[in-house]
């Protein structure tokens, strides 16, 4: 052993293992960081391929590419695909490599148990993705899975849905304990809480969500297994049961997950948008406490996914109010970040066009989800075109844009080089063109009557579901574009600053780039 | 509509192109014609705009920004970064707004919720994939399927004026009176929806929803499922005929006498020939969905019934599936759903089409006795 005592850092002391084990076995945030981040976008890509098979067949009326079956297995797989492999790994990832760097961590509390938390999620991925060639198909049933249909009248491989479902709820609340882990216990001294990077803010506010409502989907599932394969009736109304309180349960669990995937990009944008500002958070506290009330908002209005059931009046009226009331604290983020932006000092480099589409667009969902909570008029949008808009402004360009934006930001930091700017911003401009020619015109479809989930349409919306498809492969085209530009970046080009952005702040530019393998390994001070 | 499709032969699998020209561009919710639909349109048409207000206000103070505030343009950054009384401003004034939405959203809540002192109820089932209306107090139902032609879905042939919104049997209700619906389904879930008269409502195993509409202009309406039921869930529409009321009652006493002549069929000798071709009839409407119009199914969920041991086997086991269902599957009894001569005309097709010559007729008595023994 060397006589010298290692008084500088530690962080030469040891660096990847080689091979597949480093991957393998690894417990470094960072790698797992990136394999979260790596899976999400091969989900995103299959969850998208599918998206282009249903946009495909909606091309024309009339049934030319798909039987009804496998579009309704196309429908499912999207929306699980998309939801469970594409935005909520894709936070993690974002999570793992950010977190500890924010907060002056030197890993995540619980190294381990993130390794394992990613390893099961390929797992379950791997099931849920094989159903599609058992006999019978896969899940046809959509994403939510509504029994009876998915119980009595759901194809043989259901249980193996169960089973995946199962894996990623797992996988997910390790993810979530690791975070509260981590940000309770390892921030640098000096971070107070009400100190924090929003980002971090909006993800132990996300982890706690996910530790409530991970369970309730786990049960609702394991309810379905009982019914399928052990003769109970939970949701079989010819055996005693309740298909309703199927839906009760699901929508638990159901809304606080859309602000599962949508929390963390508010985090995200949260940082973005003062950076490229030159300008502080406008009402940073106010920021912290409309998250928390999101967060609490959104446990009271799992019922407006509901309206149609048949709820008594009552109800109806309380989820209507509940529902309105959550624009509130939202509208409070919204005009916060234009509030930031008001006077600032703007550049428009690629992060910060995608965090601002992101506002835009994510504030049109907003306006079309206010218009959804309004009881009376939601007879009329339900299980239409006009959700399945709402729902992609919300998810595409707040989710996805939320984390193309976040990764625009970070690569420089991840991989010691500038990303190629122009092409960038023909991937910005492109989804941006693709994704409102795929989404805006589902809104006219919705509203001129058009049911969600159908292989084929009446004539009279012929000419929107083209437009649609057109943008949604523009749109799909696209994301090939940004698989280049990362590659590009990850092997070489200008070499990144430790603060390539003139107006970030934070503990993770104090860091050189690419950030070392171990970092604060003696924890930096905050004063 | 007028919508006219043309053949666009080069495509191997018979593209038709609808003429875009001709189409519908209907960007709007219909307005309807009922007053709860006209209600809805009104909520609609209010918060759109209270959307597009706020919207302009926000996007414009960002828009400002964007063009004016750029660093480009050397514009220097404030230090503002919190500001109490703007913050408690919009958050109060959106609550406000909220507030008022919400009055006329809740009576016109209320009022729909209103079922009582109807004049005629309906009870309306889903099934895999067709409705069924029973006029409870007239004593008569029937069902309600798909009529389009698959050559029109599979684009062998143009598509008609009421692609995939047309039906075999349509619902009918006399104008200015209240119709009180009793929803149900006998399978999975499912949702019946006529937009223009603001109704929806879904259709669930076990329960029985209510709604109400009345309707005050005669004509021909639309609608579809909207809650997913499984591979034909684009399939099963639902249309509706508004009439005066002295026309609706001619409709009742026609649909009673209809119902007595189908109850007297039971009681007619019946040929081979006459049964076969009723069969193929009823198969085509109740069972080709499922079993395919050449028997072959769709294994594994759908069995094939050419050549099937129970279809070629003794008439009682065959009687027992048809006529009572198999539980837990998406087979079910059809001995609720059709007439005796239906079930016999059936049996019979099977026991004979698709090379299975069983040679077998299955008389509607034979039906009557098996169901009532
Ligand atoms: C909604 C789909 C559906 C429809 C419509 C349907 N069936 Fe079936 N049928 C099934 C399924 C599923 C089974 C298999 C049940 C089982 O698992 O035993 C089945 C089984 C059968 C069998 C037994 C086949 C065998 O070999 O065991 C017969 C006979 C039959 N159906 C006749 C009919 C007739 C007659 C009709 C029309 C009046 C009809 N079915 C309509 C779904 C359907
Ligand atoms: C590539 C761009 C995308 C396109 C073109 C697209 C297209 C579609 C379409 C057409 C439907 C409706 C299917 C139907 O009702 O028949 C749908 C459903 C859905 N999509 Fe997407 N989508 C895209 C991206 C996303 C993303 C990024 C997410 C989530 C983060 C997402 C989540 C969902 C969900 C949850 C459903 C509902 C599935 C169901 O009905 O069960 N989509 N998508
Ligand atoms: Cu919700
Ligand atoms: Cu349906």
């Amino acid at each position: 052993m060397s006589a010298v005592i290692d008084d500088h850092t530690q962080e030469h002391d040891h660096g990847p293992a080689g091979g597949i084990t480093r991957w393998l076995l690894t417990t470094n945030h960072k790698d797992i960081g990136t394999m979260y981040l790596i899976f999400s976008f091969s989900m995103f890509l299959l969850g998208g391929t599918f998206a282009m098979v249903i946009r495909a067949e909606l091309f024309y009326p009339g049934l030319q590419i798909v039987e009804p079956e496998f579009f309704n297995q196309m429908t499912t797989m999207h929306g699980l695909v998309m939801v469970f492999g594409a935005v909520m790994p894709a936070f993690v990832g974002l999570a793992n490599w950010m977190i500890p760097l924010m907060i002056g961590a030197p890993d995540m509390a619980l190294p381990r148990m993130n390794n394992w938390s990613f390893w099961l999620l390929p797992c379950a991925f791997l099931i849920l993705v094989s159903t599609l060639f058992m006999s019978g198909g896969g899940p046809n049933f959509g994403w939510t899975f509504y029994a009876p249909l998915s119980t009595t009248y759901g194809p043989p491989s259901t249980t193996f849905f169960i089973f995946a479902i199962h894996i990623m709820g797992v996988s997910s609340i390790m993810g979530a304990i690791n975070v509260i882990a981590t940000v309770l216990n390892l921030r640098a001294p000096g971070m107070t809480l009400m100190k924090m990077p929003l980002f971090v803010w909006t993800w132990l506010i996300t982890a706690f969500l996910l530790i409530a409502v991970m369970p309730v989907l786990a049960g609702v599932v394991t309810m379905m297994l009982m019914d399928i394969n052990f003769g109970t009736s939970f949701f079989d109304a010819s055996g005693g049961g309740d298909p309703v309180l199927f839906q009760h349960v699901f929508w638990f669990f159901g809304h606080p997950e859309v602000y599962i995937m949508i929390l963390p990009a508010f985090g995200a944008v949260s940082q973005i948008i003062p950076a490229f500002s030159r300008k502080r958070l406008f009402g940073y506290a106010s920021m912290v406490y409309a998250t928390g009330a999101i967060a609490l908002l959104s446990f009271l209005v799992w019922a407006h996914h509901m309206f149609t059931v048949g709820i008594p009046v009552a109800g109806q009226l309380f989820f209507m109010y509940a529902t309105m009331l959550i624009a509130v604290p939202t509208g409070v983020k919204v005009f916060n970040w234009v509030a930031t932006m008001f006077r600032g000092a703007l550049t428009f480099e690629a992060p910060m066009l995608f965090a601002i589409a992101f506002v835009i667009l994510f504030t049109i969902g907003g306006f079309s989800g206010l218009m959804l909570a309004i009881s009376p008029a939601d007879f009329q949008y339900h299980d239409t075109y006009f959700v399945v808009a709402h729902f992609h402004y919300v998810l595409v360009p707040g989710a996805i844009f939320g984390i193309f934006a976040s990764a625009y930001y970070w690569l420089p930091k991840w991989t010691g080089y500038m990303y190629d700017e122009s092409l960038a911003k023909a991937h910005f401009w492109m989804s941006f063109i693709g994704m409102n020619l795929a989404f805006f015109p589902m809104h006219f479809l919705g509203l001129a009557g058009m049911p969600r989930r159908i292989p084929d349409y009446a004539l009279q919306f012929a000419d929107f579901n083209m437009i649609s498809s057109i943008g949604a492969f523009m749109f799909g085209a696209t994301q090939i574009l940004f698989l280049l530009i990362v590659v590009k970046c990850a092997r070489g080009g200008v070499a990144a600053a430790a603060k390539p952005w003139e107006g970030a702040e934070g503990l993770e530019w104090t860091v050189p780039s690419p950030a070392p393998y171990h970092t604060f390994t003696t924890p930096p001070v905050v004063e | 509509m007028g919508v006219h499709a043309k053949q666009a032969g080069a495509v191997a699998a018979g593209l038709t192109i609808p003429t875009l020209v001709l189409a519908d561009w209907g960007i709007n919710m219909p307005a309807g014609v009922t007053a709860t639909s006209n209600d809805i349109y009104g909520l609609h048409m209010t918060i759109l705009w209270i959307c597009i207000a706020i919207g302009a206000v926000v996007f414009g103070v960002m828009f400002w920004s964007i063009f004016a505030h750029r660093k480009s343009k050397g514009h220097k950054p404030a230090h503002f970064h919190e500001h109490p009384l703007v913050e408690v401003v919009w958050t109060v004034i959106p609550l406000l707004i909220l507030v008022i939405m919400a009055i006329p959203a809740t009576a016109t809540l209320v009022d729909m919720y209103d079922t009582t002192e109807s004049d005629i109820d309906i009870k309306v089932t889903g099934y895999q994939w067709k409705w069924h209306y029973d006029y409870i107090d007239e004593e008569f139902g029937f069902f309600s399927a798909l009529t389009t032609p698959r050559d029109q879905i599979y684009n062998r042939t143009a598509k008609g004026e009421h692609y995939l919104l047309e039906v075999d049997n349509e619902m009918v209700i006399p104008v200015g009176k209240k119709v009180r619906l009793l929803l149900t389904a006998n399978d999975v879930i499912h949702s019946w929806w006529v937009p223009e008269f603001g109704v929806k409502k879904d259709a669930i195993p076990g329960f029985i929803n209510e709604a109400w509409t009345r309707v005050d202009v005669p004509g021909v309406y639309r609608g579809q499922c909207t809650e997913l039921c499984g591979k034909d869930h684009a399939f099963m529409p639902i249309v509706v005929r508004a009439v005066p009321e002295a026309e609706y009652l001619a409709w009742v006493d026609e649909q009673k006498a209809a119902a007595e002549t189908e109850r007297e069929l039971t009681q007619k000798d019946w040929t081979m020939a006459e049964l076969m071709e009723r069969g193929e009839g009823v198969y085509a409407r109740a069972c080709a969905a499922c079993h395919q119009a050449d028997g072959s199914g769709l294994p594994p969920a759908f069995p094939a019934l050419k050549a099937s041991a129970l279809v070629t086997g003794p008439a009682d086991g065959h009687l027992e599936v048809v006529v009572n269902g198999v539980s837990g599957t998406a087979m079910q009894a059809f001995g609720g759903q059709l007439s005796e001569a239906d079930l016999a005309a059936v049996i019979t097709y099977e026991r004979n089409a698709w090379g299975n010559n069983t040679g077998d007729m299955v008389t509607p008595k034979q039906v009557f006795d098996f169901k009532n023994q």
